[in-house]
């Protein structure tokens, strides 16, 4: 399932274990400006639960999580 | 560390077939495990420098002066004072460097043990300290020692109890991932003791600025936390001279890759420890195991032979004590593949632990005077 919406910056954080890409993504989003959306892949099963629990409790938006062969997509909009 | 090692190593293996210069910019050695005991009042600030030229053998060149520049397609490492020096293998053991800067008000704000100045500055404060409440935490991924954070709040506990002052005190620990500590496995341990000692687990705070004059702390998560003492492990980058000769990729950590530890794209350079972008502990212990693999590769090189199989490969294996508190520890010890196991918390690991910080000068600088390498003649 694709995401229609467009992304700013795209993070390939693929072969990175946790804590990497929730990292890069926090990165990305210290940097971004407010309505931006960032979109990290990780081939970390941890990510899973990661990601969409940090943008929780940051007060951003999970666009969505379309899962590819080997790594899932997240894609974030800095909403604050 | 990682350099001193190295040095001495090759030095030892290529005994009159190759000069090995070593080109630090103090002249000095600093155990730095040792400034979280320094914090905590439980050592002296002595015992962990020495001169690095009583560290090396006597075949290898110091050169005490920074190291500004790195030409890598001319083979060139330019000095401060304007000199240079030509090399056929380059080995960046640069480390890592303290960027306070890069969160407002940290300087101001937050103590630290990341330095001796600031680890001496700590252990004045917690000196003062009558009570209140204490942030500890960690401002910025990815940083030396990662166990050193959950050892010292711990620690503190036991600090603060010992000088009748806990009870007066409330510990907050703030993470900046969801749980305690990068290694799942070793939060799932250290997250119960942490508990049980009364120190309060706040996750997904990520650093945001420091307010030294209103005692807050702000996270990017929106989060404030207001303190009376703040002890937080800085950023870290990788060192000047990599960032200025543009061997560094993001934060100025050196690519290289993960099992032969060569620099992408320069064949003839290697990088080790703090340096490297591994997605690995940024540790002495790391730089430790490295340091065979490098030396192996040089060697061979110079013998104009294949490497020998299993002794040029990293395997990503890291060694790492972590202090519990109440005089006891555990051991973390892991590789690429394989997560660490951390035993049950003991003495016995509590007493591996200062057995290995009093044995470091003599055990770990210049491996080639201990008994094994001897008998293998390096």
């Amino acid at each position: 399932m694709a995401i229609d919406v467009k992304v700013d910056k795209e993070i390939d954080a693929r072969g990175s274990h946790c804590p990497g890409p929730l990292m890069e993504l926090i990165r990305a989003v210290r940097s971004a400006e407010v309505g931006q959306v960032i979109a990290v892949l990780s081939s970390d099963t941890g990510s899973k639960k990661d990601i969409p629990a940090w943008v929780e409790k940051a007060g951003h938006e999970l666009v969505g999580v379309v899962e590819e062969e080997g790594y899932a997509r997240f894609v974030v909009r800095k909403a604050r | 560390m990682g350099g001193t090692l190295l040095a001495n190593l090759l030095a030892c293996r290529l005994r009159g077939r190759a000069e090995v210069t070593v080109v630090d910019s103090t002249g000095m050695h600093v155990y730095q495990p040792g400034y979280l005991y320094v914090a905590l009042d439980e050592a002296d600030a002595r015992w962990l420098t020495r001169d690095e030229r009583r560290l090396l053998r006597k075949e290898v060149e110091l050169v005490v002066e920074e190291a500004v520049h790195v030409d890598a397609s001319a083979g060139l490492v330019r000095l401060a004072r304007g000199g240079s020096l030509p090399y056929d293998y380059l080995v960046l053991a640069t480390g890592s460097r303290i960027v306070r800067e890069e969160v407002p008000g940290l300087s101001e704000g937050a103590h630290d043990f990341y330095s001796l100045d600031g680890a001496q500055r700590l252990r004045e404060a917690l000196r003062r300290f009558k009570g209140g409440k204490i942030v500890v935490g960690v401002a910025g991924l990815p940083y030396k020692c990662p166990p050193a954070p959950v050892e010292f709040v711990l620690m503190l506990h036991d600090y603060l109890s010992k000088r009748g002052v806990r009870e007066k005190t409330e510990i907050h620990f703030l993470s900046p991932l969801n749980r305690a500590f990068t290694i799942e496995s070793a939060s799932r341990l250290v997250q119960p003791i942490m508990e049980a000692k009364g120190i309060v687990l706040h996750t997904f705070v990520n650093v945001e600025s420091v307010d030294a004059s209103k005692g807050e702390l702000l996270s990017l998560e929106g989060e404030v936390f207001p303190f009376d003492l703040a002890v937080l492990v800085p950023p870290h980058r990788g060192a000047a001279v990599v960032e200025k000769s543009g061997l560094g990729e993001d934060g100025g950590w050196v690519p290289v890759d993960r099992h032969t530890l060569r620099v992408a794209g320069a064949e003839n350079v290697f990088a080790l420890g703090d340096a490297t972008n591994l997605p690995i502990s940024k540790s002495g212990s790391t730089a430790h195991f490295e340091v065979p693999v490098v030396a192996e590769q040089i060697v061979a090189e110079v013998e104009g032979r294949a490497p020998t199989p299993g002794r040029a490969i990293y395997s990503g294996k890291v060694t790492c004590f972590l202090e519990t508190g109440g005089g006891r520890a555990t051991i973390l010890q892991f590789d690429y593949e394989n997560p660490p196991r951390p035993p049950r918390p003991s003495f016995l690991w509590h007493a591996a632990k200062w057995a290995f910080n009093r044995a470091y000068w003599y055990l770990v600088p210049d491996p080639t005077k201990t008994p094994l390498h001897r008998l293998t003649h390096c």
